[in-house]
């Protein structure tokens, strides 16, 4: 099979290594859908940050976001848990279905949201505790009230992390390397059972080798879970995920989707312009 | 004007780097630093040794297990370090769980109004109020109002009132040094405002809101102003207990020994201040162990 990835035209500064075999995306009709956006606009206060987003997002599939800095991806993520929400000037427009329900629909519960569709940050950001508690802290607060050991033990094998630390459950989290403690998040967030896992950046504050072990991670959990990933990295995006969201600022600084389609249309084919300039490394 | 014009490159070294005169600088400044550390250390020594030779000659068990008396070589100092722990105990206890509550509320709560921002500045400001005067509102509200009386409970609500600002200060200063990430982190996987704060803000700021409130507690017991208006008594020859009246602290207890004409009533004046010195260096050791020990994972 020639490199399905490799972009038509020499990219600048950016070289698409030989890939990992990407398992084959469903047609479109054959998808479930986990979460549809339709009309979503994200606001500051009178600021526009994100205009008028349509997509869907595929069950068991890695969705990544990309875009120039500023065009909204990480807002247009936050806004799929409702983490904007704590941010007091900040508003939503549209509709964001989840499971047939509105996510911002009244009643509907930020919390109960949260537990559903996780998030891992950029910052690997561990609680001041032990690895064990660290992994615990989710169900603990949601009552959870089966065998907590087992699932920790589960949790941290889920996340590839459970033989490097399975000796030191009881040692601090903090005292981890930056890609075990990525790891230790993603064990975090897989311990409370979302259906959705949202990426921000997980790997910018990683060196090559982990964030290796964090793309292994999610051709892993994408089994199970629905994965939306915000990357800079177009390698990453090309490497790790099924579909591909191409998002760029217009003349008002407001985000929109340019382009949305399997990642390999995207690195081989797109439809637009822009989005073959910004992969090529032309712009962006 | 001539040499305003910018030189032509190339036309002489546009750098003119004076190493020597920057290094120079740089050495003289930290002269002056050393200098204002030297005669800082030189008060203080100079202090130090003044109450040591004075004092130290009269310390012995008799006189730490002792009761005033009007013979100073006869005089003990036990009252007045018993009613000096009782209140610091009661003055921590009373403003750790307030001081700390107030602060979670305008740190983590408290929406960002005009209101609660006028309430955070005049919290700074209560700071800077002398002492003498929450000494008077001591007297009129716990002795008198409530009936409290000259006891040490009044004191202790008193002293607690004085370093509320200093441990409110000191523990929103604490939260705030906790990255949004931590909050970020607890509200992703569910937990409400609540469980945020409790198992995730509160573990690790930590440190420092301990810290804070044992430097308050050191602070209040080393007081004596407010204590002499709440009604402190001056010549105590029994245990104080918190609801009844009549007692005294270090502080007082130097203020009535060195105000005396009799050279040996200096001297054990002086020896209540090393023992007065000696609680504070145990409280500061103690703020220093907690802080170790609560913050040796933390790192953001």
């Amino acid at each position: 099979m020639p490199s399905l990835l490799a972009p038509r035209q020499p990219a600048i500064g950016v070289t698409i290594a030989p890939l990992p075999p990407i398992t084959p995306t469903l047609p479109v009709a054959e998808r479930e859908t986990v979460l549809r956006m339709h009309g979503v606009s994200c606001w500051y206060g009178s600021f526009r940050a994100v205009k008028d987003v349509s997509i869907d997002i595929g069950a068991r599939e890695v969705t990544a976001l990309i875009g120039p800095s500023g065009c909204g991806k990480t807002t247009l993520l936050r806004t799929l848990n409702r983490m904007n929400d704590l941010i007091p000037s900040y508003r939503t427009d549209g509709h964001i279905q989840f499971g047939g329900q509105d996510l911002y629909g009244p009643g509907v519960d930020p919390v109960a949201v949260r537990r559903r569709i996780g998030m891992v940050f950029q910052k690997p950001n561990p609680f001041p505790k032990s690895i064990y508690d660290n992994v615990a802290f989710g169900p603990r607060i949601n009552g959870f009230k089966g065998n907590l050991d087992e699932l920790v033990e589960q949790s941290l094998r889920r996340a590839a992390l459970w033989n490097e630390v399975k000796d030191k459950l009881k040692q601090h989290g903090m005292a981890l390397s930056g890609g075990q403690q990525q790891r230790l998040c993603i064990a975090r967030t897989i311990a409370v059972e979302p259906e959705v896992i949202l990426m921000d950046e997980p790997c910018s504050a990683l060196d090559p080798r982990s964030t290796l072990q964090i793309e292994e991670l999610m051709a892993e959990l994408k089994r199970d879970y629905t994965i939306v990933i915000v990357t800079h990295n177009m390698q990453q995006a090309a490497r790790a995920s099924d579909r591909t969201v191409f998002l760029t600022m217009g003349e008002d600084r407001a985000g929109y989707v340019v382009e949305v389609d399997d990642t390999v249309k995207i690195f081989t084919n797109p439809r637009e312009r822009l989005t073959e300039d910004y992969i090529s490394g032309r712009f962006g | 004007m001539s040499t305003a014009s910018p030189p032509a490159v190339g036309a002489r070294p546009r750098f003119e780097p004076q190493i020597a005169r920057r290094k120079l600088a740089g050495t003289s400044f930290l002269g002056a630093c050393m200098a204002a550390i030297g005669l800082l250390l030189l008060a203080l020594v100079l202090l130090l040794y003044d109450v040591i030779t004075k004092g130290l000659p009269y310390i012995d068990l008799d006189f730490i297990t002792g009761t005033p008396s009007r013979r100073p070589e006869q005089a003990g100092i036990l009252p007045a370090l018993v009613g000096s722990i009782e209140i610091g105990l009661m003055v921590g206890a009373i403003s750790f769980p307030l001081g700390v509550a107030a602060a979670i509320y305008l740190e983590e709560y408290a929406a960002n109004t005009l209101f609660n921002r006028i309430l955070r500045t005049n919290i700074s400001n209560l700071a800077g109020v002398p002492s003498i005067v929450y000494g008077i509102f001591g007297l009129a509200l716990f002795a008198r109002a409530l009936q409290l009386g000259r006891s040490p409970i009044a004191a202790a609500l008193t002293l607690a009132l004085l370093i509320m600002p200093v441990v409110i200060i000191a523990t929103m200063e604490a939260l705030r040094s906790v990255p949004d990430s931590q909050r970020e982190g607890a509200y992703a996987l569910g937990a409400t405002r609540w469980q945020m704060v409790r198992r995730s803000i509160l573990p690790a700021a930590a440190p420092g809101i301990m810290t804070g409130i044992i430097l308050a507690m050191a602070r209040a017991i080393g007081e004596a102003a407010p204590i002499i208006v709440v009604g402190a008594a001056s010549f105590v020859t029994f245990l104080p207990t918190p609801f009844q009246e009549g007692f005294t602290v270090l502080p007082i207890q130097v203020y009535q020994w060195a105000s005396r004409p009799q050279d040996a009533f200096h001297g054990i004046a002086a020896a209540a201040i090393l023992v007065l010195l000696v609680l504070m260096l145990l409280l500061n050791g103690l703020a220093i162990i907690v802080r170790a020990r609560l913050s040796r994972h933390l790192q953001w």
